[in-house]
């Protein structure tokens, strides 16, 4: 399992670092047209052939991984920090405002998260810049998951506040924020990373479904989502299994933060 | 005995209330601040008269004001009127009735799938002791875990295969996952071994001091379950052309037709809500059995 999970960190540092580095490494942009050659096979120009607009597919892979792979964490960090102030907050007060935010909480674990999604999509415009929808999808994805993971915090700060060495520091005169800062947050950090990772393969696998059906990132930026609608044009007579690419790297990387979550959950 | 279970309905049943209320609320808001909210395209006919168009822009006037429009909403509620589609320009009632069968029929078809081969695949890994089974069956979990709905159902739809498997695919590896977890825990019990030791006959180990315990989880999951199901129905119906709530759903938010949307959300909350308090119910049963 060691060795599984070392693979899997391997893994992702070098799809990340491709991304990341694929300005330096590609010779074109992922709205770059070649207009002669649209649904190119793969040749030493282009690594996965072009799309049926002649945009390089490798190109456009790289970039759209480099959209999901940074956001989504980004997404993953706002939602982890709403958990902790929700339910740091909910789980240090306790008595009615503990039962107001969590009776809130449970409210937004009832509603179907993709249902809740799309209306909240859909109350934003769709018609926007391709950056734009960028910073909606992802922004909606961290405002919109802190529910489960503020639920845990909370759980767990209850218990921190009732613990003794809480009860011997607000003995030893430390109330209020103080004893929030400097002694439960600090004891949460690993409750909030475990909730931070657990949210990142999540979004990730959100984004590529609203991308799928339209209402996640805007063409010509890519992303997992509008790469993989590609396949709704597959054809097994056209003979283009290279179009299964970015579906396949998509599965390696979710499984890889899967893998990286496995420990995690068994000592759990 | 039987006042705690009827003090337990009541408070599931004012739960249920109160977050119907509050969804409601919240879904008001969300119609009543759209954009487009108040503009009637009726007052561009020009067989209307001066005067039915002022009867228009009253009326508008007054849902402007969201407690009135929040009043006027939960009136309509109760009367069973969910309000007119902008996109399909029919009653919502009416479009909920027409779909929400399809999406029944696909969504038990697929929990009973998921749930039979998910839970057999659980006690089988659990059972067995026997290492390949429960790699194995983990991997295949691990390996649909990866996969979003929509790219599931699109693959289904170029190998013609039956789309209501899709959401049975996409249930199953939750419930495998959980379920072998909570039975593995289950069966790493003392008293589980010394009744191993003392040869009392397997089936009766599994029921009595195996799965007996966990019953009141593996209920919750089944709860938690159809919210999944309800979920995943919005790509699968969309992409393999199935004319559910899941693709009405999908339609009405690319159209941005949120009075149909809201509906929609609170409709599925409240089967959603349903479900996983039946379950709790019945989970609180076994507890006292288990007990």
């Amino acid at each position: 399992m060691k060795g599984a999970r070392l693979a899997a960190i391997v893994f992702l540092m070098v799809v990340g670092g491709a991304c990341v580095f694929a300005d330096l490494l590609l010779p074109a942009s992922y709205a770059h047209q070649f207009r002669d050659e649209p649904n190119a096979a793969p040749s030493s120009q282009h690594l996965l052939g072009t799309d049926d607009l002649g945009r390089d597919r490798f190109v456009r892979v790289l970039y759209g991984t480099r959209v999901s792979l940074l956001l989504a964490p980004a997404a993953a960090f706002v939602a982890s920090l709403l958990a902790a102030l929700i339910g740091g907050v909910a789980g240090f007060a306790g008595g009615w405002v503990q039962k107001g935010v969590m009776a809130a909480t449970d409210l937004f674990l009832s509603l179907p998260w993709l249902f809740l999604l799309i209306t909240v999509r859909a109350v934003l415009p769709l018609n926007v810049s391709p950056l734009i929808s960028v910073a909606i999808t992802f922004a909606l994805l961290g405002c919109l998951g802190w529910a489960a993971a503020a639920r845990v915090v909370c759980a767990d700060t209850t218990s921190l506040r009732e613990s003794d060495f809480v009860l011997l520091a607000r003995a030893s005169g430390s109330g209020g924020w103080r004893l929030l800062w400097r002694h439960i947050v600090p004891n949460l950090q690993s409750v909030l990373l475990a909730q931070f990772w657990i949210a990142v393969p999540a979004f990730i696998l959100t984004e590529a479904n609203l991308g799928m059906l339209g209402l996640g990132v805007a063409e010509p930026l890519p992303s997992w989502g509008s790469l993989l609608r590609e396949l709704q044009s597959y054809s097994v007579l056209s003979g283009q299994p290279w179009q299964f690419v970015p579906l396949i790297l998509f599965i390696l990387v979710v499984s890889s933060f899967h893998l990286l979550l496995l420990k995690q959950e068994w000592s759990a | 005995m039987k006042r705690a279970g009827v003090l337990q309905l009541g408070q599931h049943v004012g739960k249920i209330v109160l977050i119907v209320l509050l969804g409601g609320t919240l879904g008001a808001a969300l119609v009543r601040f759209s954009p487009g909210f108040g503009v009637d395209e009726r007052e561009l006919d020009s067989r209307l008269n001066e005067q039915s168009i002022r009867a228009l822009r009253q009326r508008q006037v007054e849902e402007n004001n969201f407690a009135v429009f929040y009043v006027h909403y939960l009136g309509r509620l109760l009367r069973g009127d969910l309000g007119m589609s902008r996109t399909f320009e029919r009653p919502v009632s009416e479009l909920l009735k027409e779909r929400f069968p399809e999406t029944a029929k696909s969504v038990g078809l697929s929990l009973a799938l998921a749930w039979t081969l998910g839970f057999s695949l659980a006690i089988l890994a659990v059972m067995s002791r026997h290492w390949t089974i429960d790699l194995g069956a983990s991997l295949l979990a691990g390996l649909l875990m990866c996969l979003p709905a929509a790219a599931m159902a699109l693959l289904f739809v170029l190998a013609r295969a039956p789309a209501r498997l899709v959401l049975a695919l996409v249930v199953l590896p939750q419930i495998f996952r959980y379920s072998r977890n909570l039975l593995a825990r289950s069966a790493a019990q003392p008293h589980v071994l010394m009744a191993q030791a003392k040869g009392l006959n397997t089936l009766r180990i599994f029921f009595c001091h195996i799965l007996l315990p966990v019953a009141p989880q593996v209920l919750a999951l089944a709860g938690i379950s159809v919210s999944l199901a309800l979920t995943a129905a919005i790509p699968v119906e969309a992409l393999c052309d199935l004319p559910g709530i899941g693709q009405l759903a999908w339609k009405a938010a690319l159209a941005r037709d949120l009075p149909l949307l809201v509906n929609l959300t609170m409709i599925v909350t409240l089967v959603t809500l349903l479900a996983n308090s039946a379950c709790d119910l019945l989970g609180q049963r076994f507890r006292g059995h288990a007990a």
